[in-house]
């Protein structure tokens, strides 16, 4: 059996995140009575025009900055013609031989740790169609125009990626950055976020691509990654079973695992791409672009190598901690507030928090313990008021009521005993009270040592500083 | 005693603010023209009387209190291309035979607000394709000048309406000719501005890159007067440019002389009928008189704008269309078995030939493989020709010569025959590509039809046309005459 190669491409759809449509002043918001959100425009009456949504261009062109690419000074929207009912002007205006961005690029992190670029060969400004409906109309389809017009940002790869595993990396990372630009919301339940995969194998070794297939409408990372395994292992399977790949369109079927044929290429319709009349060509001149560029924030690979440098974290830490602008922010409040310290910040974020929300499924901006509390728990720990292990029980506090780490802390009597004299008289009472361990001890069974740790520490209901407890220990039981 | 519908826009508007009549009395009274002549002419498609006499009341209460620009109650008929609120917006087509527009057009709005009262929706050619006004899916519209001959086309309801006195003025569109050569088919002056001047939104739309909105008036005065009022930058139309609207009346009487005409070659060609050419070299010889040079100029590319246009035209004129699909507003096939049924047999019934054939002679030239071939070159084109207009503007301020190369010609006399059809519009169709304004004003008659001078300018040089078309009409009296039958 011959070994086989993946190749991936992607093209995503992101909706961008303005007010209004992309060529209407209607609003874009979801979730609205079906036909609500769509005016004469966007029902495609006759002798209304589209007007370019400056705000649509400008959410383009802060992608194209933000991934290296070529910021086209003018670009051109063509129609894309093609009948369907929830296409109103039976044409999509979308950009075709002159795309706003060009010739991108992006670093993704691969499981073992090692980067990869892939090559974003395109961004365009295009317009949604509508959704059609077709349960509850007696037979008959219903057709809702809200989406249409919505502004999307499609954003095409290079066939760059090798794995299933790589293209979920990189759309991640595509997905993090749109909304660490405010480009995008992210959605993918509400299909603000999604993707075609382009997926062809070829023997190891060959140049030459093999044919490829379209898989349309991903919306989730997980089917993404179970579509391409599922495709690739297909296609394999038919190469080896010595047919041949027919270049088509195909649908996931989430419910089955699998993806099966829609069209093939010949059955593809011919668009018959013209530059749209209505629309002055998008001409950009350097003082625009660099006034985005102004208001580009820190992008998620310069806040991780900040994370590293400065903060002294690992990779790992740097790159779960800048996954979304929001964690991001969380983290560094904390620090700021806490005064340094870092590490502890990160281990906390990522460990107590991000369990915590994960449990209640909710956002790290609707976290109900703000970056404030937070440090307020974790400078106890610092100033050595509490073991990290009582801190976790004042956490739980913490998040079931709205109170500060040091009014629990008085109220429940949590505050650490640092006093020596103290410690060492509940050693001495532990040690009285147990003989036969100590005797133990004593003739050498080290492993002992814990046993009489947690006899003090339960003494203490936990309160007592677990350095010094470990300190005194050693000096007594030795005698 | 002349009685109103002998006189110009602009008298009528000057008699308004005089109060020798009122809006009331003027629309009542062509109202009554339009219900003696219309069963004839055939040149409206709706008449909205009632809404009429409601806005003359309203104009008449403006007028006494003063209020309002020099348009305050005149009326005038809006060509069935430009959706009004409320009222029934053709297009000349079986496909919007139902369709009630929810919205103004720009231009009808403008000019609402400036006082126009609407008489009603004039008859056209199918969504504006058409020379004749025989594509029309209310029938064709007569010449008043001569009941067998057509009006020209497509703002032929428009042309007849005005000619026949049932209107003072009219609005239009014109693609490649269709204010220009029906206004010299009834004897009027016509008006294409340039591309952009004038808002396209609500002008429902046959082939967006050339399409214009315009007017046929009795004289240029009349044009300058409406011009005025619909003209200028409407943020809804990203095409409509955002460059001031001059005082186009107050630039009519400017002195001819000096004026450098250039003469173009390629209109005097075989195609043109003699007893017209004769009538347009007549017509250069009064500019003359006028103080005037003649210039010839070639425009070497010209001769190629009706290849070009029937290519870029109907591409876009397929894509345009394509909402027109029984979904949403307009025809519907009865009983559709399903969605391909309700597309084929909607469209199918809905749109009439000529429609049809742009509609396939667009597809082909945007289809895969033949894209470069037709569509691509066609633009290419498109820039050779008008950057020969440039080259000649650089020489001389206008454009002269005939607007079509045969008078009037009789009704189905071409309908069998698109080509001879297409060529009806080989002199008008050059402005369009080049997105120049153009005028065409009556310049005499070949027996009992009238010819038309077609002067051109460069682009936003309405008011240099204007001026200059008015000083011809100072020194002639071809736009005054009546047909008969319509005194």
């Amino acid at each position: 059996m011959s070994s086989w190669e993946t190749v991936i491409g992607l093209e995503i759809h992101a909706q961008l995140a303005t007010k209004s449509k992309i060529f209407s002043s209607s609003a874009t918001a979801y979730g609205a009575p079906p036909n609500a959100q769509a005016n004469l425009v966007d029902l495609g009456y006759p002798g209304v025009l589209p007007v370019l949504n400056r705000e649509a261009v400008r959410m383009a062109v802060k992608f194209g900055l933000a991934v290296d690419a070529t910021i086209s000074r003018r670009s051109v929207f063509a129609r894309k013609n093609y009948f369907y009912p929830d296409l109103p002007k039976g044409y999509q205006i979308s950009q075709y031989e002159k795309p706003i961005v060009e010739k991108g690029r992006l670093e993704i992190v691969l499981e073992d740790g090692s980067r990869k670029t892939i090559g974003i060969t395109r961004a365009h400004l295009e317009e949604d169609a509508g959704k059609s409906l077709h349960e509850d109309f007696q037979g008959l389809s219903g057709i809702d125009l809200n989406r249409a017009g919505t502004p999307l940002l499609e954003i095409v790869s290079e066939p760059d990626m090798r794995s299933a595993k790589e293209a979920v990396a990189y759309m991640k990372k595509i997905h993090t950055l749109v909304r660490y630009l405010e480009i995008c919301d992210g959605n993918m339940q509400e299909g603000s976020f999604r993707c075609d995969a382009n997926v062809s194998v070829r023997p190891a070794g060959q140049e030459k691509f093999g044919t490829r297939c379209e898989i349309k409408n991903l919306n989730s990372f997980r089917f993404i990654e179970r579509a391409i395994n599922y495709e690739v292992a297909r296609q394999i399977d038919v190469l080896e079973s010595g047919g041949t790949i027919r270049q088509e369109t195909r649908l996931y079927d989430p419910d089955k695992g699998e993806t099966r044929s829609l069209r093939s290429k010949e059955e593809a319709n011919d668009y018959r791409y013209f530059p749209d009349p209505d629309l002055l060509p998008v001409a950009l001149d350097d003082e625009f672009i660099e006034s985005v560029r102004g208001t580009l924030p820190e992008l998620p690979d310069e806040k991780a190598a900040r994370y590293v440098e400065k903060f002294g974290l690992s990779d790992y830490d740097a790159g779960v901690l800048t996954a979304s602008r929001e964690m991001g922010d969380y983290y560094e409040a904390v620090v700021a507030k806490l005064g340094g310290h870092e590490k502890l910040a990160a281990n906390w974020v990522m460990g107590e928090l991000s369990a915590a929300l994960n449990k209640e499924g909710v956002e790290i901006t609707a976290s109900r313990i703000d970056p404030t509390r937070l440090a307020g728990l974790l400078a106890r720990i610092v100033d050595e008021t509490i073991s990290g292990k009582i801190a976790k029980d004042v956490f739980e506090q913490m998040w079931s009521d709205d109170k500060d780490a040091d009014a629990i802390i008085e109220a429940k009597g949590l505050k650490q005993i640092t006093d020596t004299s103290a410690i060492e008289k509940v050693v001495d009472d532990v040690m009285a009270a147990n003989p036969k361990q100590l005797a133990e001890y004593r003739s050498g069974k080290d492993k002992l040592f814990g046993f009489f740790v947690g006899q003090v520490m339960k003494a203490t209901g936990g309160k007592a500083n677990p350095a010094q407890v470990n300190e005194i220990l050693k000096k007594r039981l030795t005698g | 005693m002349t009685e109103l519908h002998h006189h110009t826009l602009a008298e009528l508007a000057a008699g308004l603010r005089a109060r020798r009549f009122s809006s009331v009395e003027l629309v009542t009274h062509f109202l009554a023209r339009i219900e003696r002549s219309n069963p004839e002419l055939n040149a409206f498609i709706t008449v909205t009387a009632e809404e009429a006499l409601r806005a003359a009341e309203a104009a008449d209460k403006r007028l006494a209190a003063g209020e309002g620009g020099p348009l305050v109650g005149v009326p005038i008929a809006h060509k069935d291309i430009f959706c009004t609120d409320g009222v029934l917006t053709t297009c000349g087509s079986r496909m919007l035979s139902n369709f009630v527009s929810p919205y103004d057009a720009t231009v009808v709005e403008r000019l609402a607000r400036a006082g126009v009262v609407t008489l009603g929706k004039a008859n056209m050619d199918e969504f504006a394709m058409g020379s004749s006004n025989e594509t029309s899916w209310y029938g064709p519209v007569k010449n008043p000048w001569d009941p067998k001959k057509v009006p020209g086309g497509s703002s032929g309801g428009s042309a007849a309406a005005v000619a026949a006195r049932l209107a003072p003025a009219a609005t239009g569109t014109d693609t490649g000719g269709s204010i220009l050569q029906p206004a010299a088919l009834t004897g009027l002056t016509g008006l294409k501005p340039t591309y952009g001047r004038v808002s396209r939104y609500g002008m429902i739309a046959f082939a967006s890159s050339l399409d214009q909105a315009g007017t046929l008036t009795y004289t240029a005065e009349d044009a300058a007067l409406l011009l005025g009022a619909m003209a200028g930058f409407d943020e809804r139309d990203s095409t409509s440019v955002d460059t001031p609207v001059p005082d186009y009346a107050a630039a009519l009487d400017q002195p001819l002389a000096g004026l450098k005409i250039g003469v173009l070659k390629e209109f005097f060609d075989k195609g043109l009928e003699e007893s017209s050419a004769t009538l347009v070299r007549e017509a250069l010889a009064q500019y003359e008189r006028l103080g005037a040079t003649l210039i010839e100029v070639s425009l070497p590319s010209l001769p190629l704008s009706v290849p070009t246009y029937y290519v870029v035209a109907p591409a876009e004129c397929s894509s345009n269309l394509s909402r027109f699909d029984g979904v949403r507003f307009g025809y519907r096939c009865e009983n559709p078995a399903d969605l391909l049924d309700m597309y084929t047999r909607s469209r199918g019934e809905g749109f009439g030939a000529e429609v049809k054939r742009r509609i396939m002679t667009g597809t082909y030239v945007l289809s895969a493989g033949y894209y470069d071939a037709y569509y691509l070159k066609a633009q290419k084109v498109r820039r050779l020709i008008a950057d020969d207009f440039v080259r000649a503007f650089a020489r001389v301020d206008v454009l002269m010569g005939p607007t079509s190369p045969t008078p009037a010609f009789d009704i189905g006399a071409k309908v069998d025959d698109p080509i001879t059809m297409y060529l009806n519009d080989i002199y008008t169709i050059g402005a369009n590509l080049a997105g120049l304004p153009a005028v065409s004003i009556p310049c005499g008659f070949v027996g009992q039809l009238p010819v038309g001078l077609q002067i051109i300018g460069p682009h936003f040089a309405e008011a240099k046309l204007l001026n200059v078309a008015h000083g011809y009409q100072r020194e002639t009296d071809w736009h005054k005459r009546i047909p008969r039958g319509y005194e």
